[in-house]
């Protein structure tokens, strides 16, 4: 059955074609189509999880000729190393050196507790076209991480399904949305299941695509539609990055665009380091783009032009962290290419550190509550970056898995409110909502929660894992840097979320929020956050610490992290699990609860320096600093558009005007001159009638190559011709000659 | 048959276009001169495919077939733009460029 | 006749397809003359359909029927029609319009004979009496006279052999040409759709 996922992304793919074709026929506008697809993709991708569970516990015997081994007969080489490292059997047929040498390791991580089954992915595939003796294939490859992205992608889809038909109804372009939200469903769900390199780049860019359509769902404003551009060009950026990138990997792993083939090559050392260290570097360019790190982060925050339940979906929830997939999935090219195991820092760690702070940190100058829950987003997919960078990979996938429910928990409900009072201004139009909207109020405080990292709800869970990670993991010393980021990062998180609190659920009806009485949102809006906020209560639990005891504790780790050759994993003595560290856990959650203390002084209590950004000028510069975005949008449009866009136009017209221009004109000239001076100097010299033919000559000549100057594109057609067959007249007569 | 023959025929073709894209006032006509160079270097391509008995030839005529469709929708398509600004397609008064 | 006495004449002339060559190539020479000199657009583009029509004969002759079938599909079918319809849309006259040919034509000749000279010149030079490989193949004999003369029978339908051709060895030139063409149907519906 889990060689059949790729049933899971064709149905919103069906649901697209078909809400397009009779959606606006049908009573509900197409919506019912959408949510059936959906909601039988879900359906499917629990069954696909606890079908990937069963395969873990029981994982297929190589000489009991499994299921998978007869369903894909195009991708049977590989499957076969992977399978015959099972059972620890180094005797096996087809075990590949390499392995074999690493068995040694293998048994050293086995001692840590940990039963090391090998559990080979399903893969299947079929040959999309050949070219010159090179073989693209296409087909899916279910793992551990495609299995969980699936459950969160259409899981997260069908509760943004549910909610839109409430939040969007009786838009005028109601069909085209939800026919946008089935095409993005399947285009998220055949990237993360795509088998080779190729296929996720298809996958990147619709979802990129879908982001854009969707950003500027009401394009009639024109804000909406600077941000969906905005969105799309910045994502362009990045996807230079990404092609090449699988360029270098396809030429490096000698012309196979296969994920597990490149990742087992990477693990081998097949691939020289240099090539996977240029080629990480090119990936993370992309992941920059497309999940929002620092430099390349400045469009997300304007997607939220969107309507919001795609914010939830596409730029909190899944889309934006198809970067961080992109990671795992190449895992082995980042871990040889950046040297994770052995270094104490590296560019993505740095990177996601940096954006871990410095996103957070604008969170606190927004009054866009949408723009908050924005670059909070950016922070914690640096995070993620930062996990995957510091080698704690479970610990970035757990997060991801967390911060998706909760974020879009945050995000519906700040829809909800905004349903409310018809606006997103924290600060003018909202305030003691909790006494209107009790529902929107305890699942955003459950969200809340959860994304400050406030135990046990989700986000302590997986936060602690990824500071744990900083400071175990890596070479001698760790991660330290990475380990004091994420601490500040986690204080200020808890402290932009508070002043978010304070904003919108206390103090004094503001603005829209007093001129009308707001009111609690309807079901299909109330249920969605629910479920979203349950789940991000408990999701933690999925991966908790190994003092849990052994049968519930790291069952996120033992059944998503891949164990087979084509992960750093079960190969590099290097590759460890962070510990879970009892005073990291204690000073992150102090430091949480130190930043709520301190918004609750300065919100809740008016202590103190209130007015320090009029007072002092430091202070003034910072706010500044911030309110700008760190002047990055100045100088992508301001310095560098401007100022390749002005200069090259500039350029150009100066060649026109002067060198075009000047060369024709100084030939007549010059000829001209030529003809005056030989009339004047030469003439009155030698014989008059020769001296005043040729000065008449010249002159004459100099008026005629003026005259040809006519800007009739023809004549210069007939020069053309011209030059060029007596060009070519005379080479074929230097060759007959010669 | 000769080889030359072919190449010849392709020749005169080729000199027709040739007159063709510089003499005509008209933009249409233009693009139909253009078209005859175009079918010039087809009967070369498959003339040379025929003397080298391979098929790169006539399969390189087929493109230039898919590109020369291109071309034509994309230059009437200027000479439409054309018209509409100046109600004329006579090239002779599209002389922006003159010195 | 210089050139036919290079000719080695191990291999008879055939008389039919060079009479057939002669005849095609005099009416598309006709026909391209007409289409440069005649003074209504409409006849222009009639005149090229001959050449068109001639250039597919011509490639039958060289047994590239697949070329020749899509010149006739492409040529004639659409391009032909599209220039029509460019006729149309820009409203030329349809009877004579004396200068359609611009009033310094005489330099275009000029060009064009220079250039045909040349041409000749080089060919005459180059590949003098050069007779196709293939005459005798390239009739439309049966498969079995090729076979006996122990040579690959092309004289069947080589429609498939050009399609393996295009979907392998020039698999990523026909995808550009794909993209091409999006990029100037776009590009086209841009520049041509009214403000």
């Amino acid at each position: 059955m889990l060689s059949h996922v790729w049933i899971i992304p064709a149905l919103p793919a069906l649901s697209f074609v078909l809400i397009l074709a009779f959606g606006k026929r049908l009573p509900r506008g197409g919506s019912e189509i959408g949510i059936a697809a959906v909601a039988i993709a879900f359906v499917l991708a629990c069954g696909t999880g606890v079908g990937w569970i069963q395969r873990v516990n029981h994982p297929p015997a190589a000489h009991e000729a499994p299921a998978a081994e007869h369903e894909e007969p195009a991708a049977g080489g590989h499957e076969e190393p992977a399978a015959a490292e099972k059972g620890e059997e180094p005797a096996a047929a087809g075990h590949e050196e390499p392995a074999a040498a690493e068995e040694g390791e293998e048994s050293t991580a086995a001692e840590e507790g940990e039963e090391h089954h090998v559990t080979p992915p399903v893969v299947r595939g079929t040959t999309w076209l050949q070219s010159g003796g090179t073989k693209v294939e296409v087909g899916t490859m279910l793992d551990g991480l495609s299995a969980v992205m699936l459950l969160v992608v259409t899981l997260v889809s069908l509760l943004v399904h549910v909610y839109s038909t409430e939040y969007v109804a009786g838009d005028r372009r109601y069909t085209h949305f939800f026919a946008f939200l089935s095409l993005f469903t399947a285009s998220m769900l055949f990237f993360v299941l795509s088998k080779t390199t190729l296929q996720m780049i298809v996958g990147w860019e619709l979802v990129g695509l879908c982001s854009f359509v969707l950003i500027g769902h009401w394009w009639e404003e024109k804000p909406n539609s600077d941000a969906a551009l905005k969105a799309f060009l910045t994502n362009r950026v990045g996807d230079v990055g990404l092609l090449v990138g699988v360029s270098i990997l396809f030429f490096a792993a000698g012309g196979t665009f296969d994920i597990i083939g490149i990742n087992e090559m990477a693990n081998t050392g097949e691939i020289r380091h240099l090539l996977l260290l240029v080629a990480s570097c090119s990936l993370m360019a992309a992941v920059m783009s497309k999940s929002g790190q620092f430099i390349l982060h400045t469009w997300l925050p304007d997607a939220m032009a969107g309507p919001t339940p795609v914010s939830a979906l596409i730029h909190a929830a899944t889309m934006v962290v198809a970067g961080i997939y992109l990671i795992a999935r190449l895992y082995s090219v980042f871990w040889h290419g950046f040297q994770i195991g052995e270094s104490t820092i590296n560019l993505m760690a740095v990177i996601g550190a940096v954006t871990v702070v410095f996103g957070a940190l604008l969170a606190f100058v927004q009054n866009d509550i949408k723009k908050v829950l924005a670059y909070s987003t950016i922070s914690q997919l640096g995070y993620m970056v930062m996990a995957l960078g510091v080698g704690a990979w479970t610990a970035a996938i757990f997060h991801l898995f967390t911060h998706a429910f909760f974020k879009a928990c945050l995000f519906l409900g700040a829809g909800s409110l905004s349903h409310a009072v018809h606006s997103f201004d924290m600060k003018q139009d909202m305030g003691g909502m909790r006494r209107f909207m009790p529902r929107t109020y305890w699942t955003f405080m459950i969200g809340t929660g959860a994304l400050m990292g406030i135990p046990p709800l989700a986000g302590f869970w997986s936060k602690d894992e990824i500071l744990a990670g900083a400071s175990g993991l890596g070479g001698e010393g760790g991660y330290k840097l990475m380990l004091v980021m994420g601490t500040i990062g986690a204080f200020c998180t808890c402290a932009y979320m508070s002043r978010v609190l304070w904003y919108v659920f206390w103090g004094e009806p503001r603005g829209a929020a007093a001129l009308h009485t707001p009111h609690e949102s309807g079901p299909r809006i109330v249920i969605p956050l629910v479920i979203l906020a349950a789940l991000g209560a408990v999701a933690g639990f999925a991966n908790l610490p190994s003092f849990a005891g052994e049968s519930i504790a790291l069952r996120f780790e033992h059944y998503v992290e891949p164990t087979a050759a084509y992960f750093p994993g079960g190969l590099d003595a290097a590759f460890r699990h962070p510990e879970f560290t009892l005073w990291i856990a204690v000073v992150s959650t102090v430091v949480g609860i130190l930043g709520i203390g301190l918004a609750y002084l300065w919100f809740w209590r008016g202590a103190g320096p209130h007015g320090i950004t009029e007072r002092s000028r430091p202070a003034r510069a910072g706010y500044r600093l911030l309110e700008n975005r760190y002047y990055l949008d100045h100088l992508y449009t301001g310095v560098i558009a401007g100022g390749t866009k002005g200069p090259v136009a500039r350029a150009a017209n100066w060649v026109n005007q002067n060198v075009i221009d000047g060369l024709v004109n100084l030939v007549a000239r010059g000829t001209r001159g030529s003809g005056q001076w030989v009339y004047t100097h030469i003439d009155q010299g030698v014989v008059d009638t020769l001296v005043n033919g040729s000065g008449a000559t010249a002159e004459g000549s100099g008026q005629l190559l003026r005259r040809q100057q006519t800007g009739k594109v023809q004549s210069y057609g007939a020069y053309l011709f011209a030059g060029a067959t007596i060009l070519a007249a005379v080479f074929v007569f230097i060759a007959s000659t010669s | 048959m000769l080889l030359n023959q072919f190449l010849i025929l392709s020749a005169v073709l080729f000199a027709i276009g040739v007159y063709g894209v510089i003499a005509r006032r008209n933009g249409v006509a233009v693009l139909m001169s253009i078209e005859l160079i175009l079918n010039a270097v087809n009967i070369n391509l498959v003339a040379f495919s025929a003397m080298t008995g391979t098929l790169a030839g006539q399969v390189f005529a087929l493109f230039v077939i898919a590109i020369a469709a291109a071309e034509v929708g994309v230059g009437l398509a200027i000479v439409l733009v054309i018209y509409r600004n100046r109600r004329s397609i006579d090239l002779d008064e599209v002389d922006l460029m003159r010195g | 006749m210089t050139l036919l006495a290079t000719v080695n004449s191990d291999v008879p002339f055939n008389v039919a397809q060079n009479v057939g060559f002669g005849v095609i190539a005099v009416l598309m020479v006709t026909g391209a003359l007409r289409v440069v000199t005649t003074n209504n657009v409409v006849h222009a583009a009639l005149w090229l359909v001959l050449v068109l029509a001639g250039a597919a004969a011509q490639f039958i002759l060289l047994a590239a029927e697949f070329v020749a079938i899509t010149q006739v599909l492409v040529y004639i079918g659409a391009i032909v029609v599209l220039f029509l319809f460019g006729v149309m849309l820009t409203r030329a006259p349809i009877r004579g319009e004396a200068g359609l040919t611009r009033s310094n034509w005489f330099g275009g000749a000029l060009v064009g004979v220079l250039l045909l000279g040349l041409l000749s010149f080089t060919l005459l030079d180059t590949f003098g009496g050069d007779r196709l490989p293939a005459d005798t193949r390239l009739t439309l004999r049966p498969a079995a006279v090729s076979q006996a003369e122990g040579t690959e029978p092309t004289a069947g339908s080589n429609v498939g052999a050009v399609s393996d051709s295009i979907f392998s060895r020039y698999l990523i030139p026909f995808e550009a040409v794909s993209v091409l063409l999006t990029a100037a149907l776009i590009g086209a519906i841009v520049l041509a759709r009214k403000e």
